[in-house]
């Protein structure tokens, strides 16, 4: 007979270049954790668990971008052992705060860091594991919500389709009933082009959103850099404001370098 | 006739972030440990430079999701030097406060998941849970009570929101505090029956004589401010620093230490504890002395009763500041930015975490030096194993790896933080 644990999907959480805060996220379930832990069989969590059991695995979250050799082989050896991938966070999805070396001389970065860099061995750029590998569903936000990442393992164990929402921060913003910042009081927000999911916490303490969501399904970032412009930022600055921990996202991205390009 | 054994774990279980243990014995003679750094380097000090001062606490928060605030102060507090901005004192009172938050959340991760199994041969808590669910529920609710302090301030506990140079981008009214006090009042009483817990943990007997350093505060037990102090005599103002504390690269270590006067340091719980005591109220101190923790204690592995105590301080902490706090007349002093040199110490929940900041004319930052607690423990951490192995050699090898992996972490290290600053080596044994 099957034992019990046996049956229930194995899950593994994997780390690449980042801060730990995303798989942290799974601890900060505190309500919910020991709910989770007893609807998986979490066989793979170096930070939480001494247990580390081979693959194959159900599901496999992933943190972190991909910015060593070995890393870069690492994912494809992950990609081979599990059926569903699932990236969370920043850099996972993104490539993290880690990508602004993307613009950047790596050695240079080396030297400025590191009293001997020899034996530094970086990748020239910080990547998304979406670049390495197939990836079955991404997760954005730095951090990403911890209600949000219950709602993917939660759909993803009843086979359905995670119910993320793609719009702007600036609906969960008007349904938060905050008053709009750039409208207002002139200060630049990246609500308009950023995903929601962090529930309009920036606008909220009064202050514009920094992005840190990454950018929404069909963000208008030319117009938002247009009325930053209009408020009085530098071409220096609206560049900054996309480049920060979605910088590599491809849309931040462009709308980074057009400024740029000004 | 000697043997030898090598003992070897590739993935560090229960610490943040990747690393890997080598210790090596001849006989009775450990040859070689080394804490070895796999995690990748993030070059936030590269990055961080042609960045606006203002992006500072947002950027640096992103080395550590579990002491984002620790960060956050370090860099606001070095930077408000620069900009010779002081805040007002109910600022100070919140800062500190969110601190708690952190504190509180940090230790509980660290004593009931990452470090209690060690105690109890557990390979994690959700394991432990299934044979004792009341206490793992209370750690959780403990450690909800943290994070909830940190998202009424910040919006949210990881990476919050609302630390800014100068203040806070929008400081609560008291009222908006209160949901906290009674959550806060039951981690308190949890707090103390975690001291009480932990107390009748078994502690392997194994001391040593140890330089602490921590920040010293003459009325408060530190979090933002003081001097640093050691118990052997050290009494510097943070401006000091690096005059006495340097990075050596060590011949077979392929990370970089920080060492004092020559020597390795401990920073952290268990050195705070032992040069503040007086400055911790009655009732921490009284609970400390029935628990049997009386400064100097020199056994690394009680450093979990030491956290439960800092989390029932913190508990205290948080709700005299709830008493006591009336909100500032405005949340954030502004000031024009300025060229010049400035840094901080904070007391992060692992130990103390220092920042330099070079920023020039318009505000930019033309240089940055971050030097995060587990930087500073490494060599300490590596000098415990070496020590510790030789009271090792009758057991197991899977034992002796076993009490090994629990004295690293004694130190809660978080690699996380330290590979933007260690020397990273690729290869994995």
């Amino acid at each position: 007979m099957k034992s019990k644990a046996s049956s229930r999907p194995r899950v593994a959480v994997f780390k690449f270049a980042s801060c730990d805060g995303c798989q942290l996220s799974l601890l900060d379930a505190e309500e919910h954790l020991l709910a989770v832990a007893g609807a998986v069989d979490i066989v793979y969590f170096p930070e939480a668990t001494s247990i580390m059991k081979d693959g194959p695995y159900d599901i496999a979250l992933v943190e972190g971008s991909v910015t060593t050799h070995e890393d870069a082989e690492r994912i494809h050896r992950i990609r081979r052992q599990c059926r569903l991938l699932i990236t969370i966070g920043a850099c996972a999805v993104a490539g993290g705060i880690q990508a602004l070396r993307n613009w950047q001389d790596v050695g240079e970065m080396t030297r400025a860091v590191y009293p001997t860099p020899g034996h530094i061995s970086a990748l020239k750029m910080s990547t998304p594991i979406g670049y390495h590998v197939p990836v079955d569903f991404e997760l954005k936000g730095c951090p990403i919500s911890k209600g949000q990442l219950l709602e993917v393992l939660c759909a993803t164990l009843a086979g359905r389709k995670p119910s993320i929402p793609t719009y702007s921060v600036c609906l969960e913003c008007k349904r938060r009933g905050n008053v709009c910042l750039m409208v207002a009081e002139g200060v630049s927000c990246l609500g308009p082009v950023t995903q929601a999911g962090c529930g309009a916490i920036c606008p909220a303490f009064g202050r514009g959103c920094y992005g840190c969501f990454g950018p929404m399904e069909t963000p208008n970032t030319a117009s938002l850099s247009e009325r930053f412009r209009l408020l009085g930022q530098t071409d220096a600055e609206v560049t900054r404001a996309f480049r920060t921990f979605n910088a590599w996202a491809w849309q931040f991205r462009k709308a980074g370098e057009e400024a740029e390009r000004t | 006739m000697s043997r030898t054994r090598s003992i070897k774990v590739g993935t560090l279980a229960r610490v943040e972030g990747e690393g890997a243990l080598h210790v090596r014995v001849a006989g009775d003679r450990v040859t070689d440990v080394k804490l070895e750094i796999y995690e990748p380097p993030r070059f936030f000090e590269a990055f961080l430079r042609g960045r606006s001062y203002r992006e500072v606490p947002d950027i640096t928060a992103r080395i550590c999701g579990i002491c984002p605030v620790a960060y956050q102060m370090s860099s606001v507090h070095a930077l408000e030097k620069i900009l010779g901005i002081t805040v007002h004192p109910s600022v100070r009172m919140l800062r500190r406060l969110i601190y708690c938050g952190e504190w509180i959340e940090s230790h509980a991760l660290h004593v009931y998941m990452l470090h209690a199994p060690d105690f109890l041969n557990y390979p994690d808590v959700l394991t432990l849970a299934r044979d004792h669910p009341d206490r793992v529920k209370k750690a959780l609710e403990l450690k909800k009570a943290g994070n909830d302090l940190m998202t009424l301030l910040g919006g949210r506990e990881i990476h919050p929101v609302s630390v800014c140079v100068g203040g806070f981008h929008r400081t609560p009214s008291p009222s908006a505090l209160l949901p906290i006090r009674d959550p806060l009042r039951r981690a308190r009483d949890l707090a103390v029956e975690t001291v009480e817990w932990v107390r009748t943990l078994e502690f392997p007997d194994f001391e040593q004589d140890y330089d602490f350093v921590a920040l010293s505060h003459p009325e408060e037990y530190p979090f933002n401010e003081g001097r640093l102090v050691s118990n052997r005599g050290l009494d510097i103002a943070v401006e000091e620093y690096e005059e006495h504390f340097h990075e050596k690269q060590v011949p077979h270590s392929n990370s970089l230490h920080s060492v004092h006067k020559g020597r390795a340091y401990h920073v952290g719980p268990l050195a705070r504890f032992n040069l503040n005591f007086e400055r911790l109220p009655e009732s921490v101190k009284t609970l400390a002395r029935d628990s049997g923790m009386t400064p100097p204690c020199r056994n690394p592995f009680k450093s979990i009763t030491v956290r439960a105590l800092e989390t029932v301080f913190a508990c205290e902490e948080a709700l005299r500041i709830l008493e006591e706090y009336e909100p500032p007349p405005k949340p954030r002093v502004d000031a024009e930015p300025r060229a010049g040199t400035g840094c901080a110490c904070t007391e992060a929940p692992r130990g103390t975490l220092y920042h330099r900041y070079e920023i020039s004319a318009d505000g930019s930052v033309v240089s940055a030096k971050i030097v995060p607690p587990t930087s500073q423990n490494l060599k300490r951490i590596e000098e415990d194993v070496r020590q510790l192995v030789p009271q090792l050699l009758n057991l197991s090898d899977e034992e002796m790896t076993r009490r090994c992996e629990q004295s690293v972490r004694n130190y809660d290290p978080c690699i996380s933080c330290a590979t933007h600053f260690l020397k990273v080596t690729l290869e994995r044994t």
